[in-house]
């Protein structure tokens, strides 16, 4: 396909992934196939076979050897980028605490999908929650756009020195990574100039500076390493404002760690990653057409989590319903809302919130769904009453 | 003879087997595409099974993800639908736990020998008591025709657009060189060969792996130009093969290139659950004699 920049073209998410890993032009990629991801490597293998990257592509046997070969390949220096979902990044789950642990910056897509067990290939968020505390930075993409955009910026936020720290880019598994969207793409060298070569401080081919990576540390030191790691993360959070301000600067498109969609005003908001956002938008222009006061919180940056500035964003707030595409299964609520609840509670005035997880294994989120949350919301700022804080969107 | 009587004879002869018995007909259409030998394979062992006298409820039938790990949604025994590459650590839990049961694995070719590698080599050193059927399409089915560790030299798929570089297993030799104490290879093309030795397969006390040639004509078969998924079987199952019996009596140019069918190797050694019964009674002090 003769891929014009520029210009609006239809791409999948799957396919404008596939197109960011070729500009990027990583020095390693190894992966294993899995649905809804396989597009991206696939795509990207006719790039590497057709001599369009001068990356090693390595197709290994499962996603524990893949993102060994990613870790590996990044201690030897080089950019290395990957692309998994589901069950493959649970695969993964031993190397993603390698990765951030020796502070590699790996870039992944994660193409998100339910997991196992009973089996289920369509979207939710549990794989990608269930590795929110691996030490990976994570952006969510409601997207093909964004899942692109952020796929760039991504490279510059986790090579940046200051943090040192490999980064997820999340989209919705079939609904982003399938459906074909009208996008704007940059020109190859646009992508270069902005993510610039990658000169690793460290690295275990450098034989004059020899290094050391993982090796045993004690009661001593251990805590040192992680309490640094900590602090890189949360500073990551000032990294993603400049990089996505300087992506706005260079292309035209702006990028914070959250979008607040006619939330100004709103008296009653949704909070929701991914894809749902965009329906959720849908039921906010139309509720807001008969005068209610309706807005939506869409995270970007989930890790770091911006706490302060949602709790900002939501101070005028009176009701929050947080969606969750994922369950703790028995924590308080799913993550997104009991990690947006406890970000909310220093406020002087705290909105009445409440959580609800919806979508889970791909079940549909329709219009209908946001504009009942709404209306639920509205019974809460009528009454004053919290009917039920935490449960399953009836749907 | 009047016409319907000639259909009667003609249906009964061509329909000699019920698999309605065996099959959960709620769940069909199954998924496996036209021209796939999976149904083929599931239809010679479901009548093995049947000539065994196994009865269905003596069966637990444990599989990992793939289109050939379908199976055990289609039939009618206790049936397990677990991980990509993982079933056999989930059979070996079964096993331990219900040593009466008789387990039979189905897995691809990637999901025993590529992510499941490491589960395939110890389960075969063990020797605890299992059929293992290695659906064998030299190619990731499910997910769209990735190479696997089957796959010959030079063979086109879509993660070796220029022909594949990698060497492939001999299923067989490894599971021989691992330890399992039954190894057989058959196809889907001779279905009738396939039943005899599955059912020597299922008999078999320990763990014994069937790699069963079938051919994917999807992703295999259009990336390397084969015309039809009959052509497909024909060049790979009937031509690229040969009994082992036969190809004894064979000079040695006559069997170059073709890959053995039947049984290939059958030993006695001692079954693992047995083994491990035995050390519980050694320890509780029974039988030290
Ligand atoms: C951990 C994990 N990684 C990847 C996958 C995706 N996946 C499902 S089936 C499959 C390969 C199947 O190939 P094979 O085992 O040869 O069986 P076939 O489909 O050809 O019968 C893959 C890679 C998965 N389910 N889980």
């Amino acid at each position: 396909m003769a891929i014009v920049t520029g210009k609006q073209v239809g791409l999948t998410g799957n396919s404008a992934i596939a197109y960011a890993m070729r500009q990027i032009d990583p020095d390693v990629c190894a992966a294993y196939p899995i649905t809804p991801s396989t597009g991206i490597i696939e795509e990207f293998s006719s790039y590497y076979a057709d001599g369009q990257v001068s990356t090693e592509l390595i197709t290994v046997e499962s996603e524990h050897s893949a993102m060994s070969a990613c870790v590996g390949a990044s201690a030897a220096g080089a950019r290395v980028m990957t692309a998994t979902s589901s069950q493959g990044l649970a695969l993964m789950w031993e190397m993603l605490y390698i990765a951030s642990g020796m502070r590699l910056p790996v870039v992944m897509t994660v193409v998100n999908r339910a997991l196992s067990a009973p089996i289920n290939i369509h979207c939710d968020h549990s794989d990608s929650m269930g590795a929110r505390d691996s030490g990976w930075i994570q952006l969510y993409s409601e997207t093909v756009q964004e899942a692109y955009d952020n796929l760039l910026q991504a490279v510059r936020i986790a090579e940046d020195p200051r943090v040192l720290t490999p980064a997820m880019v999340c989209m919705d598994g079939f609904i982003t990574s399938h459906a074909v969207e009208n996008i704007t793409l940059l020109a190859d060298g646009e992508v270069k100039g902005f993510i610039g070569d990658y000169k690793p401080g460290r690295s275990l081919l450098d034989t004059d500076n020899p290094i050391t990576m993982g090796a045993m540390t004690l009661q001593d030191v251990y805590m040192d390493f992680k309490h640094e790691q900590s602090m890189a993360i949360a500073g990551a959070k000032e990294v993603v404002v400049e990089v996505g301000s300087d992506f706005g600067r260079r292309f035209g498109r702006h990028y914070g760690l959250m979008e607040c969609y006619r939330l100004e005003d709103a008296e009653a908001a949704i909070v929701v990653l991914n894809s749902a956002a965009g329906t959720t938008k849908v039921a906010v222009d139309e509720l807001r057409k008969k005068g209610k006061k309706v807005g939506l919180l869409k995270p970007r940056l989930f890790r770091p989590f911006p706490y302060a500035e949602i709790a900002a964003a939501l101070k005028n707030v009176k009701a929050v319903c947080v969606l969750d595409r994922a369950d703790s299964m028995n924590g308080f609520g799913g993550p997104l809302f009991s990690e947006v609840r406890s970000a909310l509670y220093g406020l002087a005035s705290v909105p009445k919130v409440m959580g609800r997880i919806f979508g889970l294994g791909g079940r549909d989120y329709t219009v209908e769904h946001s504009t009942a949350v709404f209306e639920g919301l509205y019974r809460i700022i009528e009454t004053g009453r919290m009917e039920e804080l935490t449960g399953y969107l009836k749907s | 003879m009047s016409t319907g009587a000639a259909t009667a004879k003609k249906q009964k002869l061509s329909v000699p087997f019920d698999y309605n018995k065996y099959i959960r007909k709620n769940k069909l259409p199954h998924i496996w595409c036209p021209g796939c030998g999976h149904g083929i394979v599931l239809k010679s062992l479901l009548r093995a099974i049947d000539k065994s006298g196994l009865t269905k409820d003596q069966i637990c039938m444990v599989s990992g993800i793939g289109c050939s790990s379908r199976t055990p949604g289609y039939v009618d025994f206790n049936t397990m639908h677990t991980l990509h590459g993982r079933a056999l650590s989930y059979a070996t839990g079964v096993k331990l736990a219900k040593p009466e049961l008789k387990i039979i694995v189905t897995t691809g070719d990637g999901d025993a020998l590529a992510i499941g590698g490491n589960h395939f080599i110890h389960t075969c050193r063990r020797n605890i008591d299992m059929t293992i059927l290695v659906y064998s399409n030299a190619i990731y089915g499910m997910t769209g025709g990735q190479f696997s560790p089957t796959t010959p030299q030079g063979s086109m798929s879509t993660t070796s657009r220029y022909g594949n570089i990698e060497p492939s297993f001999d299923c067989c030799e490894l599971a021989k060189a691992a330890g399992a104490t039954f190894v057989a290879r058959g196809t889907a093309y001779h279905t009738q060969e396939l039943e005899r030795t599955l059912i020597e397969a299922v008999r078999h006390k320990g763990t014994a792996v069937v790699e069963i040639l079938d051919s994917c004509p999807i992703y295999f078969g259009r990336q390397n130009k084969y015309k039809s998924a009959s052509q497909m079987m024909e060049q790979i199952e009937k031509d690229g093969t040969i009994p082992a019996a036969q190809a004894e009596k064979l000079p040695p140019e006559e069997v170059k290139g073709k890959l053995l069918r039947g049984i290939l190797h059958r030993v006695e050694r001692p079954e693992y659950c047995e083994q491990y019964l035995k050390l519980v009674e050694k320890a509780l002090g029974k039988g030290n004699e």
